[in-house]
């Protein structure tokens, strides 16, 4: 049951992007395309599920031990940026087709902050889902980061529909290109406001 | 470009909000207020003045190839004094800004200056270009804190002029981006007018 609110929170109701605002910048450049959307998607799901998974594994394991924490941010970018080198040098190896269509993603993954920020969150904050605020332990850890990142893909791949009908439409000159999508972007965060009070 | 010509830069010309469209998270996601956004402004500045700075130092000493690993770990050592300095002077703003502070490192903002020109200019000319950059994002973290803020509760910087309760959606995520959308709008407006 805690699994399947934490599920339902992390997506729609604290959707990672419209409404904690983080990987903004990648769903404003690639998000023109509901195939890159969904390339792009798949990517950070993969990339957020393994962080997540090993900087809890750092902290609970090497930092708290040593009386480090202080050393998070440093460890945990250091940590995502070699995962993210391994995780394209062995798709490469094990699956090709896989490479072919996440390839030009990956790189760009390091720099998104939806990893280190999921990845610091569930270190540092406490949770309540339903019961009494508590740190996650690690099942509900990997939970919440997979969540967040469907929540991502979810939100992306809807508005890189909504940008593909926009491309059609005729734009005042001043509204061209961002600031219509993010005006679309403050439309779509509403629509996900009416989830609040859900869990 | 002249010394005082790299610090205004950044205000309106190459401003980093609306002309560079970078570091999109921090702007939506601490402009509840204009205090709020003027503190994650200065934040940001100083770790891109710093990081500026010891990038412009050592560019010469580090392979090309591994430069951007050791352009993030010098901004991630810098974010981390950050961290400990606002922790102990400033907590409640540290409190608000909460995960955005760490996220300093991956703001595009900073590894941006650092490829783009620290890494070929001398260290006074960086730490100038830090500096004008830095002051162009927090005045436009200011502004749009304080539109919101207004619309959103009524307040300016911090004091409430109207005992109403203002539109609270201008404070929670859709606001932000109607701002910052409706500002650029104003922004190309203004640039087309010139």
């Amino acid at each position: 049951m805690e699994y399947l609110i934490i599920i339902i929170s992390a997506i729609f109701v604290n959707n990672i992007l419209l409404s904690q605002f983080l990987g903004v910048c990648p769903f404003l450049g690639v998000s023109n395309k509901v195939s890159t959307a969904t390339g792009m998607s798949a990517a950070v799901c993969f990339v957020v599920t393994i962080a997540t998974l090993v900087s809890y594994l750092v902290q609970y394991y090497i930092l708290v031990p040593l009386h480090i924490e202080y050393m998070q941010t440093i460890a945990f970018i250091l940590v995502i940026a070699a995962l993210v080198q391994m995780v394209e040098i062995i798709l490469k190896k094990v699956s090709p087709a896989l490479y072919q269509a996440l390839g030009i993603f990956l790189p760009l993954i390091t720099t998104n902050c939806v990893v280190l920020g999921v990845a610091i969150s569930v270190v540092t904050k406490e949770f309540s889902f339903g019961g009494e605020a508590h740190m996650l332990n690690l099942g509900e850890s990997i939970v919440y980061a997979l969540s967040c990142a469907i929540g991502y893909g979810l939100a992306m791949v809807i508005f890189a529909g909504l940008r593909e009908q926009l491309d059609l439409a005729s734009v005042p000159k001043s509204f061209k290109g961002v600031p219509i999508a993010l005006i679309t972007a403050g439309i779509l965060a509403m629509a996900f406001m009416g989830f609040s009070g859900l869990v | 470009m002249s010394k005082f010509g790299l610090i205004t830069k950044g205000i309106i010309k190459e401003n980093p909000t609306f002309v560079l469209v970078l570091g999109m998270c921090p702007t939506l996601g601490t402009t509840t207020s204009a205090i709020n956004g003027l503190g994650m402004g200065l934040a940001t500045t100083f770790v891109l003045i710093l990081s500026n700075m010891v990038i412009s130092a050592i560019a010469g000493l580090i392979p090309g190839k591994v430069r951007i690993p050791c352009y993030i770990v010098v901004i991630a050592a810098f974010v981390t004094v950050l961290q400990l300095v606002m922790q102990a002077y400033v907590p409640d703003l540290y409190a608000t800004l909460g995960l955005f502070i760490p996220l300093i490192v991956v703001n595009c903002i900073v590894l941006g200056r650092a490829e783009a020109f620290a890494n070929k200019n001398s260290i006074v000319d960086s730490a100038l270009d830090g500096i004008g950059i830095g002051l162009g994002f927090a005045c436009s973290l200011t502004v749009i804190g304080f539109i919101r803020e207004i619309l959103g509760s009524l307040a300016v910087f911090g004091h409430k002029f109207a005992a109403a309760d203002g539109a609270l959606a201008f404070v929670l995520a859709p606001g932000a981006f109607l701002v910052l959308g409706y500002l650029m709008v104003l922004f190309n407006k203004l640039k087309a007018n010139k």
